[in-house]
């Protein structure tokens, strides 16, 4: 088998197991957040926090839980990262700099895991597992119940009740992330992934150098980060690290962790809404845009087109030998597709047009299908801005599941689409007119741009992942940065659950002759379409001077 | 201690109490009893190996490492040792540092070096990604006798890239000047003219940028190089243990003759340690360099 079939065959070995697994997940997933009974853990939990798991919560209500928790959960990361020095095993490391406590606090609250710090070279054992950690179950456990409320919005008629935040918090934890976290963290360790508390070990190798062999609880992390669409890897180099990532099937079971719950949460809407071909619309469209990532990347880097590639001979800087570069370039389509940010090859390095590519995945908003939870509400928001489009051409009073889509859910929809990109070319902007901060590039001319863009765009869709070329832990860096990933996870929040208060709050319509089905081949096409038209014509131009631009000289 | 909510306070207060608590039941639960519990199911017979790290011993019982992460087989001066084999070039810090992981993160069109400029304090110095790899195919194939010339590279083993100045803007009109930026003066460039203009080398603080970059493919190949592309490209963590195959049947010659071995043995130790795709689709062919040189160990000198 040569690399370009093996790379094929890869790649639809992990569709294949997505598809398998998408009707019993979603279902899993739908019965989590339908079911009327309480675990006994739960109760207790309930009962040890003082919230009452039986009140339905209004919208505003369920924002401002959203909110707090999320507000608390970034001071408390914060004092944690910058109190290090004072707590017990901290490695010997220090606490952060307030600059970059505050980026890291925001990244990780946010679900994005950009680092500004290196992990193996900053932080010890308890702020990764009790600080980091924790935001990686809770920053994807808060996405999730997010998306249920929307898909709330659209299965409830007549009423301002939203579900309640807590009790989707805590079942996303204890019936979902954690069990499947438990049994998968043994599983990588059987595959080489380090658990343990040793510190670093400093051995005499072979030929008689010093070498630092670092440990760490590190399976218990991996699997949430990937899991839960977080990305923050244990150590700088991710999961190109060969104590995070250390065979070509963990790399596999990886990549197939990141895309499972996204991939999934399609299948729990068509349940709770009582129709699964409405799900299977949806998820349509994003394995429609997924497959066309994964190809293009695996296509772009197997040809390594431009300078250094062709005097290669191949795209393998910033490549492991295990994975090869379609086990890579597999990796970097997906990771970029759900928001997650784990990378297991140097993007920065990427054939001028397979780095274009990622960029584009991101650009797409993260639909496609996202982050654990944002990727579904993403989706679910292009899909209204679809059907608007599609009611605007035939005429009628667009309507989505029974719900008219009228002024107030057109303008919630047109503040999502807007506020990712309004940050990201807004911040590449800001930051190549200040030449300090063009000056921390380390890639100069075009490649310099998409460092800069890339870095913008990644944080602009809580992504994470970097062309890690940039010198991003400066003051000017870490402050924006930080802004900009709290503003583009938390007023995406505002608006999606506004929407979802708003389409409750309708009566549910009958279906009529004149309504635009919205399970059929066409509206997947108008979806796509959609979600396209938009990425197009809001960042062609930037595209066009950053990596095009190199790529196509 | 925390308060518990009382029902006197507003509903934001009690809301940011009951977030705080739900953040402290999460940080118990899976903040420390989780990586607890992973921890010590990892101490099973069969996990405990793995979860240390799956360090390795030399034959003497010592601890020399762990097989997962690569190693330099270098001397003081960074030359490679000829009686083991080479693993990939490193970005992680001096080489292979566990503490400083890192890809060299440098883009596919970073082909233009950066010189010293005595005349201003601070070394500006930069290679780029192209002559390092020009530099590290030279030495490779000079290291095990093969012709290690590639596309875009000079015989001396930096990016062959000229800077072309014509006479009217828009690179229109006769060539007027001729630059090989990569080539710092006093060398003999590599051509001597470039469309009948004689080619000068590059001055320290010699801005070229306005010229037109153009890049001489020369005799080298590419793809099929007799050294291979693993052998002249860093790894995503710096930290990479294996190679291809093809790079380590490359070292075969090299090793067996600097310890005084037949070829044909150490060629039968590389193939017992070559991996192929597991379920044949997964990941690429490959050879874990520590491994392999701890068994050239044992094999003694023959």
């Amino acid at each position: 088998m040569n690399t370009t079939t093996a790379g094929v065959v890869f790649a639809a070995s992990l569709a294949v197991a997505l598809g398998l697994t998408y009707r019993p997940f979603g279902d899993y997933l739908a019965r989590v957040y339908t079911s009327e009974r309480h675990l006994r853990a739960e109760k207790m939990t309930y009962r040890l926090v003082g919230v009452d798991p039986d009140t339905d919560q209004r919208w505003s209500i369920h924002l401002r839980a959203v909110l707090a928790f999320s507000c608390v959960s970034a001071l408390f990361l914060y004092v944690f990262l910058r109190l290090q020095g004072r707590l017990p095993f901290n490695l010997g490391f220090d606490g952060m700099a307030p600059g970059q406590a505050f980026n890291t606090a925001a990244s990780f609250v946010t679900n994005t895991n950009w680092q500004s710090y290196a992990g193996e070279s900053t932080l010890g054992y308890l702020a990764q597992m009790a600080g980091l950690a924790v935001q990686n179950f809770a920053s994807a456990a808060v996405g999730i119940s997010v998306a249920i409320a929307l898909v709330r919005g659209f299965s409830r008629s007549h009423t301002d009740r939203l579900g309640n935040f807590w009790v989707d918090l805590v079942r996303t934890v204890v019936r979902v992330l954690l069990p499947i976290s438990v049994i998968g963290a043994v599983v990588l360790v059987a595959g080489g992934v380090v658990q343990n508390f040793h510190g670093v070990r400093t051995v005499s190798t072979i030929v008689g150098g010093g070498q630092a062999i670092t440990g760490g609880p590190v399976a218990s992390q991996e699997i949430i980060k990937e899991l839960g669409t977080n990305g923050g890897g244990f150590y700088n180099a991710n999961s190109a690290h060969p104590f995070e990532n250390p065979t070509v099937w963990t790399n596999w079971l990886q990549i197939y962790l990141l895309l499972a719950i996204p991939f999934a949460l399609p299948r729990a809407f068509g349940k709770m809404v009582g129709d699964t071909r409405q799900g299977l619309a949806i998820v349509s469209v994003m394995a429609v845009l997924a497959i066309t990532g994964v190809f293009l990347v695996n296509g772009f880097q197997l040809a390594h087109h431009g300078t250094v590639p062709t005097a290669v001979g191949a795209a393998t800087e910033g490549v492991e030998t295990r994975f090869g570069v379609s086990g890579s370039a597999t990796f970097a389509a997906a990771t970029t597709l759900t928001s997650t940010g784990a990378v297991n090859s140097a993007h920065d390095s990427y054939t001028s047009l397979g780095g274009a590519v990622l960029l584009l995945n991101m650009m797409l908003g993260e639909i496609a299908p996202g982050g654990a939870g944002s990727g579904l509400y993403g989706m679910l928001v292009v899909a209204v801005l679809a059907v608007f489009v599609g009611g605007l051409m035939i005429g009628r009073t667009p309507e989505y599941l029974g719900k008219k889509i009228a002024a107030r859910e057109v303008k919630f929809a047109a503040l999502y689409i807007l506020t990712t990109p309004a940050l990201a070319l807004g911040v590449t902007a800001v930051a190549m007119a200040l030449p300090g901060e063009r000056a921390n590039m380390l890639n100069s001319g075009a490649h310099g741009l998409s460092e800069v863009l890339y870095a913008a765009t990644s944080v602009a869709n809580n992504n994470g992942s970097a062309f890690a070329g940039l010198t991003a832990n400066t003051a000017w860096w870490n402050t924006v940065l930080g802004i900009s990933m709290l503003l583009a996870r938390f007023l995406p929040v505002v608006f999606v659950l506004g929407l979802a208060g708003s389409l409750a709050r309708q009566r549910t319509a009958p279906v009529s002759s004149g309504t635009l089905p919205t399970h059929r081949p066409l509206f997947v096409g108008l979806v796509t379409g959609v979600a396209f038209v938009v990425v197009a014509l809001t960042y062609f131009p930037a595209i066009a001077l950053g990596p095009f631009a190199e790529g196509l000289h | 201690m925390i308060v518990m909510a009382s029902p006197r306070l507003p509903g934001p207060v009690r809301q940011l109490l009951a977030a705080l608590r739900m953040l402290l039941v999460l940080t118990v639960l899976v903040g420390v009893a989780y990586p607890l519990a992973v921890t010590a199911i990892a101490q099973l017979p069969g996990l405990r190996h793995r979860a240390d790290g799956s360090l390795v011993r030399a034959a003497d019982g010592t601890v020399v490492g762990s097989s997962r992460i690569g190693q330099p087989f270098t001397d003081a001066a960074g030359r490679p040792i000829p009686t083991y084999f080479q693993p990939r070039p490193s970005a992680a810090g001096a080489g292979y540092d566990p503490t400083a992981t890192s890809a060299s993160n440098l883009g596919p069109e970073d082909v233009v070096d950066m010189f010293d400029d005595p005349a201003t304090p601070g070394d500006e110095s930069r290679r780029s990604l192209l002559t390092t790899v020009c530099g590290r195919s030279r030495a490779v194939g000079q290291l095990e006798g093969v012709d290690g010339r590639r596309p875009y590279c000079t015989p001396g083993g930096v990016g062959a890239v000229l800077a072309v100045f014509h006479r009217d803007p828009g690179f229109a009109g006769p060539v007027v000047r001729v630059v090989s930026v990569n080539e710092r003066c006093p060398a003999q460039p590599f051509v001597a003219t470039y469309e009948g203009v004689r080619v000068e080398c590059a001055t320290p603080g010699g801005d070229y940028a306005a010229g037109q970059r153009v890049l001489v493919p020369g005799p080298g190949r590419g793809r099929d190089n007799p050294v291979p592309p693993d052998a002249v490209t860093a790894s995503g963590s710096g930290l990479d243990p294996d190679i291809s195959p093809a790079y380590a049947y490359l070292q075969v010659n090299r090793v067996a003759g600097a310890r005084g071995l037949t070829p044909a043995t150490v060629r039968r130790l590389v193939e017992d340690h070559v991996r192929g795709r597991a379920l044949g689709f997964l990941g690429e062919p490959r050879v874990n360099v520590v491994e392999l040189n701890l068994a050239l160990d044992r094999l003694g000198t023959g």
